[in-house]
């Protein structure tokens, strides 16, 4: 390699390092953490073909397929699936954490990160809020779709609102779960297959397309005390959706109290897994 | 003052099931502000894990290692910023551009975001990555990645450089271009802590080298004292027919002081004497009324292949990529 003959000579004599650890280093190391995330997104289309294209599918499908089968007294199929389509679509897209925390281990670029005078919480905090952007994308999408076939809002604006940030906290939150599961599996695959492994059972054994009280006794309270039970009853509710004849069938706490849960649930996990990853990150090492 | 000490260094691994590993064994080390330490060794001595340990990647089990006097396992945000680091996997994001990973690693180094630009763009010049900078880097050859992967670790100016085994899986040209830009940062006093398992990178780059091994520091001087070390000339022969090489190995005997070396592929042997040109002379002559062909001889000084083969009693390989964590 030849080295260019220029009087200005780039150098080492870069500027030397100042590491004020401070509120404003932290917002913006989070905030350049998060921009590589975006980056990602808009780099690497079969995320984001993924993070539309599902929902839409998911959508049309219950639908216009088990729409005519699946008879809920006093509803619409159509508007008794949404909630559930909703949140079985968020909290997969939480699962994008877990597999790039390990994926970053994998590539060495966490160690990278290691040894820069950065904020130790920043690429977990950047990896999470890029699920919250995916998450938040698929919702757009799926409403839109959602409204099309025939899916109404029954409450207010207001209360639908607050049951879309529900459905994107608690994904967040579990997002945060993920991403330290994916530091200690350390292996894109076997993340991506463990989670799908719980979160498919977690998503179907749920009143998200079947009303709890339709299921076998032992799986009817497994659904019951199910979080996602709970996120789908409060969506459901937030949203008017819940039709009248359903009301007070379940007698489970979790359901007769669905947003309160969701919240402990969103809380729980933030205080567990936010410290838990972020001392996990400060010490793993690639290799 | 030595500016990067380690004292009795150590650190093991339990695999599972298996028995405990020592990848540092009670390591010492000191390297005067200035210059640059190679830390010579094969895979698995050791050479990795010491550099994890200064870049604060991980934390020895017992003894201390400092940078400037400040602890490197207690006082890693202190040691951060004064460190640059380019590792053997580069760690670059495959995602982002050229430009988009020095510019990153320039905003985690707080650079304001102009200040930020314009060193990324000045380092894209430096290391010659234009085609680099506005493509993403999946796809770009090891050599590209791993000059992106050094610029990164120079985006600020460290007073210490650690460089964990720069060339390693690199083709000769790209080496060769990674030796300059490692030998103008020298140049430029910057404090270099290399690791390699290539002899002849640690005999052209490095003022002094710790030959390690099992974790800990088994000689430690220049090129030329460690070649010093194992002493005397050689006599180096190359056969033309593999047939010749008992004849050849019988001479050598006669004449070194040691036992001659016989190459895996049968033809080429070396062997210690006391008196250079003398003995060469004989063994030729003897060689000639033996009807030995020859492709080529010569004395020649020891080399650091020798002079590793010698303290470890095993050869110093280069041949398999990837070093374990241990």
């Amino acid at each position: 390699m030849t080295v260019p003959a220029t009087a200005h000579r780039p150098s080492l004599d870069g500027p030397a390092s100042a590491a004020p650890s401070s509120l404003s280093t932290w917002f913006s190391d989070g905030w350049v953490a998060t921009k590589r995330n975006m980056i990602k997104i808009k780099r690497v289309p079969d995320i984001l073909v993924f993070t539309t294209l599902q929902p839409i599918m998911f959508v049309l499908l219950f639908s216009y397929v088990y729409a005519g089968v699946i008879d809920i007294p006093g509803s619409d199929y159509k508007e008794f699936i949404m909630a559930g389509i909703f949140a079985q679509t968020v909290v997969f897209g939480s699962t994008y954490s877990g597999s790039a925390m390990a994926q970053d281990l994998k590539d060495g670029i966490i160690d990278r990160f290691r040894t820069l005078p950065m904020s130790p919480s920043a690429v977990l905090i950047g990896r999470t809020n890029g699920d919250l952007f995916i998450n938040t994308v698929s919702m757009v999408v799926m409403i839109g779709t959602g409204l099309v076939v025939g899916w109404r809002v029954r409450s207010s604006l207001l209360e639908a609102l607050a049951g879309v940030a529900l459905l994107l906290f608690f994904a967040y939150a579990l997002s945060w779960v993920l991403a330290f599961l994916g530091m200690c599996v350390r292996s894109p695959e076997v993340i991506n297959n463990v989670s799908f492994l719980v979160l498919f059972p977690l998503t179907f054994i749920s009143n998200a397309f079947v009303p709890a009280e339709s299921l076998p006794t032992p799986l009817r309270i497994f659904a019951e005390y199910n979080p996602v039970s709970a996120l789908v009853q409060s969506a459901r509710e937030l949203f008017g959706n819940v039709p009248p004849e359903a009301r007070g069938v379940s007698d489970a706490w979790t359901i007769q109290n669905p947003i309160l849960t969701v919240l402990i649930g969103i809380v729980v996990m933030l205080v567990i897994f936010v410290p838990l990853s972020i001392r996990k990150f400060s010490r793993i090492s690639t290799r | 003052m030595s500016f990067i000490e380690a004292h009795e260094l150590v650190k093991t691994y339990s695999p599972r099931g298996g028995p405990t590993v020592y990848a540092l064994n009670g390591l010492n080390l000191d390297v005067p502000q200035g210059t640059v330490q190679a830390l010579l060794g094969p895979n698995g001595a050791g050479k990795t894990t010491a550099v994890k340990v200064f870049t604060t990647l991980i934390r020895p089990d017992s003894g201390s290692a400092t940078i400037d006097g400040i602890d490197v396992g207690t006082h890693g945000d202190r040691i951060r910023p004064m460190i640059g680091v380019s590792g053997q996997y580069a760690a670059v994001d495959e995602n982002l551009t050229g430009f988009e990973n020095l510019d990153m690693v320039g905003r985690l180094y707080h650079l304001g975001a102009r200040a930020s630009r314009a060193r990324a763009t000045e380092l894209i010049e430096l290391f010659e990555l234009t085609e680099a900078q506005n493509r993403p880097v999946k796809g770009f050859s090891g050599g590209m990645r791993r000059r992106i992967d050094l610029a990164g670790a120079i985006v600020m100016r460290p007073r210490v450089l650690f460089l964990d085994e720069p060339t390693t899986g690199l083709d000769p040209r790209s080496r060769l271009g990674m030796w300059d830009i490692i030998t103008r940062l020298v140049g430029e006093g910057t404090t270099v802590f290399l690791t390699t398992q290539y002899l002849e990178e640690a005999d052209r780059l490095a003022d002094d080298i710790a030959v390690i091994d099992g974790g800990k520091v088994i000689a430690q001087g220049t090129a030329d004292e460690l070649k010093a070390s194992v002493g005397g000339q050689r006599i180096e022969l190359s056969l033309v027919s593999e047939a010749d090489s008992a004849v050849a190995l019988e001479v050598l005997r006669r004449h070194g002081s040691d036992e001659p070396v016989l190459s895996a592929e049968g033809r080429t042997l070396a062997v210690r004497v006391a008196e250079g040109p003398a003995a060469l002379q004989r063994v030729l002559a003897e060689l000639h009324s033996a009807d030995v062909a020859l492709h080529d001889a010569g004395m020649r000084r020891p080399t650091l292949d020798d002079v590793f083969l010698t303290l470890t009693g095993h050869a110093a390989s280069a041949d398999s990529e990837g070093e374990a964590a241990a």
